[in-house]
């Protein structure tokens, strides 16, 4: 019984090791996007990475043919939207931090478009994670594209660290 | 500007190589994850003791008093000679 367990354990290590060398630069990007902070101060991304990645090896004994990255690139998304409620209120009003190329849109903005044009997620997956009807999710989407494509004129932080598009 | 060309616009801006990753953070994950793992299974190990305790305590009840026999009558028929 003792044996088999550290075998088990040993095994879920050494999976999950090969999981995050693979996967974790891509996701800590993504969520770095998510954040909207600098890549190479992005104290948030980090906790939102290594919370999701922490909940993935805890259920990774039962993820039953499960992609894990999935489930890491899904906990992470619900557990943003959640955490940009409270931190920046319903009306999300405050973006003080915000630097990165995404800095204009708002969080919710910013999820959307990471899950659909960066994360490549399907729009019927996308509105069932966030429990938003589909149209919903569309719309947010056109309008963040628009919003990063056409800035509107006004004090707005600089997109620092990526090229900014021709439109 | 027509939707794919929009979308590939945005794509543009939100690549850009993998983040690198702090040597850190592996360790952070392992410590929380264990702990998560280390939690969830004394909780299930909590709870099968709970259903055995529970049901042990069911079966021991069940014998002392036997529910199913049916309890003496507590009223005597009339005594009418």
């Amino acid at each position: 019984m003792r044996g088999r367990g550290a075998s088990q354990s040993a095994r879920r290590a050494r999976e999950f090791q090969a999981f995050v060398a693979g996967a974790a630069g891509r996701l800590l990007h993504a969520a770095t996007l998510l954040t909207a902070e600098d890549p190479h101060d992005n104290p948030r991304a980090r906790r939102l990475l290594t919370l999701a990645l922490a909940h993935t090896y805890a259920c990774w004994d039962r993820l039953r043919g499960e992609d894990p990255y999935d489930r890491t690139r899904q906990y992470l998304a619900t557990r943003f939207a959640r955490g940009a409620w409270h931190q920046y209120g319903a009306l999300g009003r405050t973006r003080s931090r915000a630097t990165g190329a995404l800095a204009r849109l708002s969080p919710q903005e910013r999820l959307i478009l990471v899950l659909r044009l960066y994360e490549g997620v399907a729009e019927e997956q996308a509105a069932a994670l966030l429990g938003l009807p589909q149209e919903r999710v569309r719309a947010i989407c056109d309008r963040a594209t628009t919003t990063l494509l056409h800035p509107p004129r006004g004090p707005a932080p600089r997109p620092v660290g990526a090229k900014v598009a021709p439109s | 500007m027509n939707q794919p060309r929009r979308e590939a616009l945005v794509r543009q801006i939100l690549e850009g190589g993998p983040a690198s990753v702090p040597p850190e953070l592996y360790a952070d994950v392992m410590r929380r994850g264990g702990r998560m793992l280390r939690r969830r299974q004394a909780a299930r190990r909590l709870m099968w003791l709970l259903l055995f305790a529970a049901t042990v305590a069911f079966v021991v009840w069940a014998l002392v008093a036997q529910p199913w026999v049916e309890p003496p009558s507590e009223t005597t028929p009339p005594l009418d000679w």
